[in-house]
């Protein structure tokens, strides 16, 4: 996908795509995990596509971002393939990890995306790192780590924040408070009014901004990117939003009702930015019909392709656990096959 | 081929492994300027046991880097630029300070490349000190190098003298995957003949022979090794040991090991870590599942007897493995 920013009218557009691409990868996503294609659990990201969008449409292609467990809109907002993601999902050889990360793993780090992370607060020292390389090599990039409102409570990321600051290293940090760490509201589990407030402590700015609006979303990191190439350093920005499904696909989600739900909805980040855009005269219905039949169009085409898709081999299992292979792992991999498959016992 | 007839090859310099190790990180530092150091009080402080001394004089504080008391953070840092292109040396200052860190050891580092099918490299050195010996307690004198051994996708070098203690850094710096150095603290003073070729590395995964002998095999690690050399002179006559330094604990070098003991049919592992589920059990069942047959007598394993460190002297030097713990080990089953 082509760069995009929500400066011009093209790039607007550009970015309710990929608000829409994403809530239809999840969406789909979400389905095929309940017919049970999709294995192990997935975390969609629906309700909070205007957060990834809006920060990447801030960054130039080739800056680093570090996700989360929740980690699909971020990668279509940075511009991953949603055909090799599916096929990740699936478990298939042509995903990105050749089906090694599934859902909480994908990463494409030529993209500059460094992973989907199974471990709440484990982006930001993740992102400390991408900057201190870019800092280090003198590099034109920044380093942006998403991280949840539950991940705010980690011990990690107050380090990873600190050093950044310290260092004044081109990183941001971006918490897209959903409102729930899991199960847990936010309330419950932190004192802050507003997850920004840390930023004091680190002397660095602290902005927390309606994580529904893809503009303000976008504005916010412009000015932290700006920022953090002026050697400044980083920035701690809090995105209010929602997530519309439970913590996991599965969640019977007893700690909230619907009511509070479709109060959310009411101010859905894709309705209200596509109002903005027909408002604008940038859009008409018709237009946003033919981007939705479009983006409906991408979604089928992935999941056809990773459906179609080869599984990996079971031998692939014991490739790519280092760059110089180790004995103690090549015994298995050489060892002849019979049954398909090793059930484990050793050959020395 | 001995490390010793290697060495005879080559120009040698004689040195300490703390001098063996500085002058691996500077001949890397100098080799390659995506490599560059950082832990806690590396810098002007030169670190607390004194390896990095003075190579922030020479390369500065970007390349010598002082970093926040903050073992989770800079570890996680460094494995976020060693994934997007530098090749950052990690000291941690105490092996214990491991626990601190261990979730971005072990869910990020180790895992990374796997996780995303082979697409990163994980450049990643951790240099850290072990071993009890010096009255520094519980929390500073940990043996843990076995946690790192045991779990996938890290690899674990562990020198006992100063040539290999050059050559495992020099190595662990050029590897392309997270190698962790474990140096024991005791024997930082200890000499011995270096190569100064700068292009002298010890590849990991090698075994050296470090004496030859017929009847007794001892593996030994870190502190051991010299000192199960002493003990082999002393039985000289009576046993005829040899004593093979694995330098490299995963990936471990088994057929030196399985070789040496087709010939003497005995073993002994020596190692300061604690003896239950760890390095002495994996080394026993690789001689056992590949010289079974050729096994004379039970092997015998000399470690901590599963206790910490404890403070005073004369409990420490109670659970503390020595020389002499290999020599009883041996003569059980001489």
């Amino acid at each position: 996908m082509a760069d995009y920013t929500i400066d011009t009218a093209d790039g607007r557009l550009e970015a309710l795509r990929r608000m829409l691409t994403i809530r239809e990868f999840d969406t789909t996503a979400g389905e095929y995990f309940a017919d049970g294609e999709i294995p192990g659990f997935v975390h969609l990201y629906i309700g909070e596509e205007a957060v990834g969008v809006g920060a990447c449409a801030a960054l130039e292609p080739d800056d680093y971002i570090a996700s989360t467990h929740r980690g699909h809109g971020h990668c279509i907002a940075k511009g991953l393939d949603p055909k090799l993601m599916m096929a990740e999902l699936f478990g298939k050889a042509d995903g990105y990890c050749n089906g090694k990360g599934g859902s909480m793993h994908i990463a494409d780090v030529d993209a500059g995306m460094l992973g989907a992370n199974g471990i709440v607060g484990a982006g930001p020292p993740m992102a400390t790192g991408a900057a201190l390389t870019i800092d280090y090599q003198d590099r034109d990039q920044v380093a942006l780590g998403f991280l949840g409102d539950g991940a705010v409570a980690q011990g990690q990321v107050h380090e990873a924040i600190n050093m950044a600051s310290t260092w004044d290293l081109p990183a941001i940090f971006l918490v897209e408070n959903n409102q729930y760490g899991e199960a847990t509201p936010v309330d419950k589990q932190h004192n802050a009014d507003n997850l920004s407030d840390t930023a004091q402590a680190y002397d660095i700015p602290g902005v927390t901004v309606d994580g529904m609006d893809v503009t303000a979303v976008a504005e916010a990191v412009e000015e932290a990117r700006k920022r953090a190439r002026a050697g400044d350093g980083p920035t701690l920005i809090e995105a209010e939003t929602y997530r519309y499904r439970g913590h996991y696909e599965g969640d019977e989600q007893p700690y909230r009702d619907e009511a509070e739900i479709e109060r959310w909805k009411q101010q859905d980040a894709i309705e209200s930015f596509k109002g903005r855009l027909v408002d604008r005269g940038e859009l008409t219905e018709d237009e946003f019909e033919e981007l939705q039949a479009d983006v409906e169009a991408t979604i089928a085409d992935a999941v056809e392709y990773a459906q179609e898709a080869d599984l990996p081999a079971p031998e692939e299992a014991y490739d790519d656990m280092f760059g110089e292979p180790v004995p103690e792992i090549e015994q298995f991999a050489a060892r002849p096959r019979t049954d398909g498959g090793n059930r484990g016992g050793d050959s020395r | 081929m001995t490390a010793q007839a290697s060495l005879d090859q080559e120009q040698t310099e004689t040195m300490t492994v703390r001098e063996a190790i500085r002058l691996a990180l500077r001949e890397e530092l100098r080799r390659d300027e995506d490599v560059y150091i950082m832990g806690e009080d590396v810098g002007l402080f030169g670190g607390v046991l004194e390896v990095t001394g003075d190579l922030f004089e020479e390369f500065g504080e970007e390349r010598v880097r002082d970093t926040p008391i903050a073992e989770a953070g800079f570890m996680g840092a460094a494995t976020g630029a060693a994934a997007t292109g530098t090749r950052p040396v990690v000291e941690l200052m105490f092996s214990d300070f491991m626990g601190v860190s261990m979730e971005q050891i072990m869910n990020q580092m180790a895992k990374m490349r796997y996780m995303f099918g082979g697409k990163t490299e994980m450049p990643v050195t951790v240099r850290t000190t072990e071993g009890g010996g010096m009255g520094a307690a519980s929390q500073h004198s940990g043996t843990v190098h076995a946690w790192i051994a045991h779990f996938p996708g890290l690899k674990a070098v562990a020198p006992g003298t100063p040539a290999s203690a050059k050559g495992l850094t020099k190595a662990a710096i050029r590897s392309n995957d997270p190698v962790f150095v474990f140096e024991n603290k005791m024997i930082y003073e200890q000499q011995g003949e270096v190569p100064t070729d700068p292009d002298f590395t010890v590849p990991i995964g090698e075994a050296a022979v470090e004496r030859d002998g017929e009847d007794v095999t001892v593996v030994a690690t870190q502190r051991l090794v010299g000192e199960s050399l002493e003990t082999a002179e002393s039985l000289a006559g009576d046993v005829d040991v040899e004593v093979i330094d694995p330098r490299s604990l995963y990936p471990l070098d088994t057929d030196t090991i399985v070789e040496s003991v087709k010939k003497t049919g005995r073993l002994v592992v020596a190692d300061e870590s604690p003896l239950s589920y760890g390095i002495h059990a994996e080394i026993a069942t690789r001689a056992m599942e590949n010289a079974f047959f050729s096994l004379d007598a039970p092997i015998q394993r000399v470690g901590t007897p599963d206790t910490h460190m404890p403070f005073s002297p004369p409990l420490e030097q109670e659970v503390l493995p020595n020389g002499e713990d290999v020599r009883e080990a041996v003569e059980r089953i001489a």
